[in-house]
């Protein structure tokens, strides 16, 4: 562990303002330096289901889910049961509930230092239409030593479209909490420097996106990746550009298509489901070699799953989902700061080598907030390909794979793009030398590409290695410090391009090791699978899955491994 | 609308021989398309035919314009896309009456519905010809030539014009491959109509509904102008034949998406920063 670590969850009714309370905490964390990660978790109901607000205050970026909390502030102990096991009260933690009802056994059981405080009638006493909400956010922000005037700011700017005496209640309710708080010591992990970053993973791919210059997204809603088509919204209007709201997802990955034809950096984003009626249409883009980038955002599967919670179980259907010998870009985000340079770089490289890219980040990194450092851009691009011959073949076989791509109004380079398998110039061919080099063509393209150094993220050293993909970085680093400290070094690969695969450079990025995990949340073992079938691993090679819907825990990967490695 | 060439027709075929069968509707729409094409003196380069799958579907190899030949259904999602990313090209988007009113319905209806200033010419044999034909949403109930649905389908057909009322579209016309010069003008006004302008072309299949020959004696002209009140139109597509030609409906609506404003901020990252 680096520093201390202070984790808060804020547990109601969904609609009860419990994730703003989160949010404007951590908002005013952030503004006096510090560090922490936000995140939401909620029944599938819209209003009247359970909803909390988990937050971590750290010293580091690191963002992992908290393992138990050391303060709880429960409105009322009905929702917070409905969570079970996925919020563990820490040993002496501050409980802060309403007198009138009694905490559940499990929270008892914890011997937590209780504090029974009328929130609801305090805030009702300083206010007629004051919320109990404001009044939590005013009395855990002085438990944090947060300044009043920057919670009372930060509260005014998220409601400056409300009336104005919800204003003044909010207000009124912040500044009662503050100065009715009881004096309660808390240990503060320390303040880092000012001025970071405060986004979701969801935002981030959005921004990485626009920044590499998509100017165009179709999409249809689902969760939990509507919150990046409502950012994107917003994004695409101040750049010029379009958002359509489709019909359904083949609707959104066609419209995609269609634009992306026409020359402008293209996407769309969406969960299990939306993927599973793309893929049809993704092979198209393979085919017709139109850059595409599908931001996938996983949830628990399959079919309907848990649509609010995480998983990385989309991998299988990422990779292997296409009909046909289709070879495409899979790529995962290793955190939020890291979903800006992954998405940027999968639309890169979708541009540049012509073909689909599908970026799978999840629920837990896209829909949590963290404070972050100015995220890393991606600046790699890749160089089009030169086609000097007065006689324009849109599918002309290059060495490299790629041939140059005209763009309807371009003069004289007219061509029709097609599924149907091709000859050079684009004309439908049933015949077996075009089919062979055409399929040849398009997976050379994305086997012959230099990739650099972006394929992972490699850290540390030792005879054990745990291999992950996406947002399991962050758990299998935290394991791995874990297992440091029992005296087991451990070198960590998490995977960012994933197809295709960087064989050569796994192999040598693992050659000091003796063993191998493969740590994943999904209960198949995907990822294990996948390299198996794709590598000769010298090293014991072990697979540690565990399916959501809660969040990999470095604690449990650590104990799984040196209990392995130990016997 | 009368045509005068501003080109030729056939400058606007590319060299692709089309795998129609010999005596096709499709032929005739593809000349009347590029009649249209010659007589707007459509540029070639500005110009992208977008189709899905079935025998209609293989015509924009057959244009020397720019084309997309899609996956079944999708033809108009494409062409969506494709002019909201660039409202400077011409679109237009092809495709038979299996692709664009069973596989694709969804896309028709909200297609009629957005309003998007792109071209939708459905070529309907009421027939997959594709697959050897097997009864399509257009096809009789009591249509019995297919193994697959031996007694017929069964159900009552699609009128796709009354859909396409009641879904929205703004400008619908009817054609028919056995008079190419009436489509030509069609499809020139649906072509320059700022809007969703659908053509629903009449075109025979010769191989597996030879008694489609025989529509030329109940296709006719309508002589009226085009309605603009879409009661009146409602009750026409309700009750008519379905073998009335001519510009059937044009309403004055609005195009989507509407023009652009400018903006105050580009800045994309400013809410990021605390």
């Amino acid at each position: 562990m680096t520093g201390t670590e202070l984790s808060i969850a804020i547990t109601g009714a969904g609609g009860a303002g419990v994730i703003s309370v989160g949010e404007l905490l951590l908002q005013a964390w952030a503004k006096e330096g510090g560090r922490g990660l936000l995140r939401k978790a909620f029944g599938p109901q819209i209003r009247g289901g359970e909803s909390a607000a988990l937050l971590k205050l750290t010293e580091t970026e690191r963002y992992t889910a908290a393992r138990q909390y050391d303060v709880l502030l429960a409105f009322d102990w009905n929702n917070f049961t409905r969570f079970g096991d996925e919020i563990r009260i820490a040993r002496d933690a501050l409980v802060i509930c309403e007198p009138a009802c009694d905490p559940p056994p499990e929270v008892l059981a914890a011997q937590p230092r209780l504090l029974r405080f009328p929130m609801a009638r305090l805030a009702a006493d300083t206010h007629a239409e004051g919320r109990v909400n404001m009044f939590a956010l005013g009395l855990l922000g002085r438990l944090l030593g947060l300044p009043l005037d920057s919670l009372e700011q930060l509260t005014l700017q998220k409601l400056k479209a409300k009336p104005e005496a919800y204003r003044h209640a909010a207000i009124a309710c912040i500044s009662a909490g503050t100065t009715q708080a009881p004096d309660c010591e808390l240990s503060l992990p320390k303040m880092g420097a000012k001025g970071a970053w405060y986004m979701s993973g969801n935002q981030a791919a959005g921004l990485g996106a626009l920044e590499a210059g998509v100017r165009f997204v179709a999409a249809y809603p689902i969760t939990p990746a509507s919150d990046v088509l409502e950012w994107m919204a917003g994004g695409l209007e101040k750049l010029n550009g379009n958002l359509v709201q489709a019909e359904d997802e083949l609707a959104a990955i066609n419209m995609t298509i269609g634009a992306a034809f026409g020359g402008v950096p293209s996407l769309t984003a969406t969960s299990g489901p939306g993927l599973a009626l793309m893929t049809e249409s993704i092979g198209l883009a393979v085919a017709s070699e139109t850059p595409v980038t599908i931001l996938n955002v996983m949830r628990g599967g399959p079919s309907t799953g848990i649509p609010t919670k995480s998983e990385q179980s989309d991998l299988n259907i990422a990779l292997h989902g296409l009909h046909g010998d289709a070879p495409h870009l899979v790529l995962a985000p290793l955190d939020i700061a890291d979903c800006v340079f992954t998405s940027g770089w999968a639309v890169n490289l979708a541009q540049g080598l012509q073909t689909a890219a599908i970026v799978l980040s999840d629920q837990f990194i896209g829909q949590s907030t963290a404070v972050i450092s100015e995220p890393l851009r991606c600046e790699s691009q890749v160089a089009g390909a030169q086609d000097n011959d007065n006689d324009y073949l849109r599918y002309r076989l290059t060495d490299s794979g790629v041939s140059t791509l005209a763009i309807p109004g371009d003069a004289d380079q007219r061509f029709t793009a097609d599924g149907l398998e091709h000859d050079e110039k684009g004309t439908p061919s049933a015949r077996d030398d075009d089919h062979q080099l055409q399929l040849a063509k398009r997976a050379r393209k994305l086997t012959t590409y230099n990739y650099g150094n972006a394929w992972a993220r490699v850290q540390g050293n030792g005879q054990v290695a745990l291999v992950c993909f996406g947002s399991a970085s962050a758990a299998v680093n935290e394991a791995a410090d874990l297992l440091a400290r029992q005296g087991i070094n451990v070198r960590t690969v998490s995977l960012r391009l994933l197809a295709p695969l960087q064989r050569e450079q796994l192999t040598a990025a693992l050659e000091a090791c003796n063993t191998v995990f493969v740590v994943e949340q999904n209960h198949g073992g995907q990822l294990f699978q996948y390299l198996r079938g794709m590598m000769d691993f010298n090293q014991a090679l072990h697979s540690y899955s565990r399916a959501g819907p809660v969040p990999l825990s470095g604690h449990a990967i650590a104990t799984a491994v040196a209990q392995e490695v130990t016997v | 609308m009368n045509l005068i060439a501003k080109a030729k027709p056939k400058d606007y075929k590319s060299s692709v021989k089309p795998i129609w069968c010999p005596g096709c509707g499709h032929f005739s729409v593809l000349n009347a398309l590029t009649k249209a094409f010659a007589a707007l003196g459509i540029d070639k380069d500005d110009t992208v035919l977008v189709s899905g799958i079935g025998c209609s579907s293989r015509l924009p190899a057959y244009v020397d314009s720019y084309g997309f030949h899609g996956v079944h259904g999708r033809g108009l999602a494409i062409a969506q896309g494709l002019k909201v990313a660039r409202p400077d090209l011409t679109v237009i988007a092809l495709g038979g009456d299996g692709d664009g009113f069973s596989i694709g319905g969804n896309h028709f209806i909200h297609a009629c519905r957005r309003n998007v200033n792109i071209t939708y010419i459905a070529m309907d044999n009421e027939v997959y010809g594709m697959t050897k034909g097997q009864a399509s949403p257009t096809t009789a109930a009591d249509w019995d030539h297919s193994k697959l649905t031996p007694h017929g389908p069964g159900v009552r057909p699609f009128k796709p014009a009354a859909l396409a009322l009641a879904s929205g579209a703004p400008w619908i016309a009817r054609g028919y491959s056995g008079n190419p010069n009436q489509l030509a003008r069609l499809i020139a006004e649906a072509v320059e109509h700022p809007g969703f302008s659908f053509v629903h072309v009449l075109s025979q299949c010769i191989t597996f509904c030879p008694e489609q020959t025989d529509w030329k004696a109940v296709v006719s002209e309508r002589e009226a102008p085009a309605l603009t009140d879409a009661d009146a139109a409602a009750s026409l597509f309700l009750h008519e034949n379905g073998f009335q030609t001519g510009v059937l409906y044009n309403a004055a609506r609005n195009a989507w998406p509407p023009e652009q404003v400018e903006r105050q901020s580009t800045d994309i990252t400013e809410g990021f920063r605390l």
